[in-house]
């Protein structure tokens, strides 16, 4: 298991081909990226992650650990930033090893549905016209919630 | 004890974390943010919504009626939003 909370930039690519290069076992790997979206006809000019590093570790291996012990990955990572990031600048990564695919896509989804929700984040969208806190999303807990 | 705030609770408040002595009736975080609601406008304003206050005691998500004591670090923040 790995767990990093950073402010620093990743790369995406240098970190799936570290994270594939120690597979022992391995018949699958998932890897998901989550991008700062800014829409054409509601623009944002960054988004600006707050955090509380110290709960965030604690909770990111927590869920890493539900992920590997439910669905049997070899590992899993999960890279997060924090501060503020450009539109189309990665956010997240999250890589989820397996001896095969099902096990992979379905740690992967759950890695992600529990970060939403669990892991403490909260996000300011800065706009042209001003900043606005993030809600938290009823749809978020329901997907998290499907794998009570 | 430490109290921690974050996103719009820290705005609103006007302070990410603040020292605090609060009396011995105050054993939980219910009691706490009662205790910080009664004693600051802001804070009352900002408290308003109890569902809204997501609450840690050294860095462990707990519930309301988890308890606190003098050499904790309590962290109250909105919901999550994380990925």
């Amino acid at each position: 298991m790995s767990v990093r909370i950073q402010t620093a930039a990743f790369d995406p690519g240098e970190e799936t081909n570290a994270f594939l290069a120690t597979n022992a076992g391995a018949g699958a790997a998932v890897t998901f990226t989550g991008l700062v979206r800014s829409q054409p006809g509601d623009p944002i000019t960054a988004l600006v992650l707050e955090c509380y590093p110290d709960l965030a570790i604690n909770q990111v291996k927590a869920i890493i650990e539900g992920a590997i012990a439910r669905f049997g990955l070899i590992k899993a990572t999960v890279i997060h930033r924090y501060g503020a990031l450009r539109p189309g600048e990665p956010i997240v990564q999250i890589m989820a090893l397996a001896p095969h695919r099902e096990a992979a896509f379905k740690g992967a989804e759950y890695l992600m549905d529990y970060l939403k929700t669990d892991a403490p984040f909260w996000k300011k969208e800065e706009t042209p016209t001003g900043s606005r806190w993030v809600d938290a999303k009823s749809a978020d807990d329901d997907a998290k919630a499907r794998w009570d | 004890m430490k109290v921690l705030y974050f996103a719009w609770l820290r705005e609103r408040l006007n302070k990410g974390e603040e020292t605090v002595s609060p009396p011995a009736e105050v054993r939980t975080v219910s009691d706490l943010i009662d205790w910080l609601a009664a004693n600051d406008e802001a804070a009352d304003l900002a408290f308003a919504n109890r569902k809204l206050i997501k609450a840690a005691v050294n860095a462990r998500i707990v519930t309301h009626d988890a308890p606190v004591a003098a050499n904790d670090t309590v962290a109250l923040f909105p919901p999550m939003t994380g990925g």
